[in-house]
């Protein structure tokens, strides 16, 4: 069982919680240079997807319906850390909770 | 090596069972090889059958990092089908069928195919409509599909809620007569065996580490058995997938999750058929050995783990009970998890890579296993001739650069949700 420190609802189950995905993408701004087809594509369809530290998106759906971003080991399920998805995030290997 | 006949049989029975040798060889690594298949799952072991079969390539080895099998190949729950729409995978999976067909006799072995049929249940007009549509479409690609109503599924499902308390009464239900199950460690074992038996090395415990890549050609591969040359090199290690192509710079649309399985404890045989919900996501089939093997969705979230977690237990159980009431009488035996190597259209790979003479088989999502026989076929014929099956030439790597995916289930590139 995966517990999510919501950082507005505290220790959750992640029952609570819907997957997003990825938390690293970044979306191509519209109308900058960055709009041609590679970084839609690459936006679209290409992920990481490392075996280890992952940063991630969660929505807690059934709480206070924000979005958390989530620092979880994709091999051993263990969770270093949560801040709210929007914004800066605290410094992300030291894995404290905000 | 020893051929399975009636008669080694009846000659073990009358000598002490003394007569059966290794299934296959342990080799040591050669320095280099005509082509290497890294993973030693149904995927890569049917490659190097077909390889040194249809193509008379038998200077191959396929290198796997733990035992033959230990993948998901040996996690799975066994259903085999072709009922898919669309013309790319239509056609693919439909000459894997075929290849099922004769399995047992081609390789010598019993993987104890069984076409028991597979029903999938319709829950309202809507989704009756949608099965019709899809078995019209398997129907003109010459594949079999009948159309149920209520009774007849019934029928097929006879301990299936029927009452008028039934959470999602069943409308009716698309038919595949032809699918069924297979004996998933018996096709592992008998695509190895044959393979060995044919002069292809199969080296376990030898994990795939880095690549040996010179002017954008492929030369070999550093295994923790040392480094082994090749000039044709294919990878098909299902949810590992990434951490290989990661070393070579090549970019991926696949993400890793786990799926889930169960098993019951041994019952009498009481269901002969395989059976999925349409309302949840629930599938059923009682195994040989009388347990009641089920399924659902994936946990959900990126994990190499090749373990999951208790809420996906706790839904899949909710579906079951609310399909087959009875089941809740039944106590779980066990459950275990295989790594998926999801991709974003919801349907595999089987290309050429930007890197010569590297070739890629991944991306199966939870449907692999039936796929074993003709992904191997066409895997085969792709590395063997530098240039795709006609089955697999929708199936490449570039397709999502060029916008030509392949979305059976319209649910577009998250992979969670194929
Ligand atoms: C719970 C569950 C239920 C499923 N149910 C069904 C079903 O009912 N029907 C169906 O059609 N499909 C089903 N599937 C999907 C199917 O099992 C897979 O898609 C298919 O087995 C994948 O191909 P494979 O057999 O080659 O994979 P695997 O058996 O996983 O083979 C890959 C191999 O590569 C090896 N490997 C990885 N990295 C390296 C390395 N660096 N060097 C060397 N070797 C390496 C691994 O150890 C592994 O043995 C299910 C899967 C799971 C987990
Ligand atoms: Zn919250």
């Amino acid at each position: 069982m995966l517990v999510i420190n919501c950082p507005w609802c505290g220790p959750r189950d992640m029952e609570e919680f819907t997957y997003v995905g990825d938390g690293t993408l970044k979306r191509p701004e519209i109308g900058s240079e960055e709009t041609d087809q590679k970084a839609w594509y690459e936006y679209t369809y290409i992920r990481d997807n490392p075996r280890g530290p992952h940063l991630e998106v969660w929505h807690h759906a059934a709480g206070c319906r924000q979005h958390v971003r989530v620092k979880r080991d994709t091999l051993t399920h263990e969770i270093h850390g949560c801040w709210p998805a929007s914004g800066e995030m605290a410094d992300t290997t030291e894995g404290e909770t905000k | 090596m020893t051929r399975y006949s009636v008669f080694s049989v009846l000659k073990g029975g009358l000598t002490g069972q003394k007569n059966w040798t290794r299934a296959w060889r342990d080799p040591e690594p050669k320095k280099s090889y005509e082509a290497i298949i890294i993973g030693g799952g149904g995927h890569g072991l049917a490659t190097a059958f077909y390889l040194a079969k249809n193509h008379g390539m038998t200077d191959i080895a396929v290198i796997e990092k733990g035992y033959l099998g230990s993948g998901n190949v040996g996690r799975n729950t066994t259903i085999v089908r072709s009922n898919y729409m669309l013309y790319d995978n239509a056609h693919f999976y439909e000459k894997s069928m075929e290849l099922w067909e004769q399995l047992s006799h081609e390789l010598n072995y019993n993987v104890m195919f069984s076409q028991r049929g597979i029903l999938n249940l319709g829950h309202s007009d809507a989704q009756m409509d949608g099965m019709a549509r899809r078995g019209n479409a398997m129907r003109l690609n010459g594949i079999d599909a009948e159309l149920l109503t209520r009774e007849e599924a019934l029928k097929y499902v006879p301990m299936a809620d029927r009452s008028e308390n039934a959470r999602f009464p069943i409308y009716g239900g698309l038919m595949q007569p032809r699918g069924g199950t297979a004996r998933h460690d018996a096709v592992a074992w008998g695509f190895a065996r044959a393979a060995n038996n044919l002069g292809v090395d199969l080296l376990q415990h030898c994990e795939a580490l880095d690549f040996v890549v010179e002017d954008n050609k492929i030369k070999g591969v550093v295994t923790s058995r040392g480094t082994i040359m090749a000039d044709k090199i294919g990878l098909a290690v299902a949810g590992s997938t990434t951490t290989l192509t990661d070393k070579l710079g090549l970019k991926m649309p696949i993400e890793t999750h786990l799926l889930q399985a169960m098993v019951s404890e041994p019952l009498k045989p009481w269901f002969d058929g395989v059976v999925t919900f349409g309302a949840g996501h629930f599938y059923l089939s009682q195994s040989d050995k009388g347990g009641l093997v089920f399924g659902g969705d994936l946990d959900g979230y990126n994990s190499y783990a090749q373990r999951g977690n208790l809420p996906m237990v706790n839904h899949v159980a909710q579906s079951g009970v609310a399909l087959v009431p009875a089941i809740g009488r039944v106590r779980l035996l066990r459950h275990w998890a295989g790594v998926m190597d999801m991709s974003m259209d919801g349907s595999p790979i089987i290309s050429k890579t930007p890197i010569e003479g590297l070739y890629l088989n991944a991306g199966w999502c939870y449907g692999g296993f039936k796929a074993t026989p003709g992904s191997g076929w066409c895997f085969a014929e792709t590395i063997a001739n530098d240039a795709p099956d006609w089955r697999n030439q929708g199936m490449t790597l570039d397709r999502f650069e060029r916008g030509h995916i392949i979305d059976e289930k319209g649910a577009g590139p998250i992979p969670g949700a194929h």
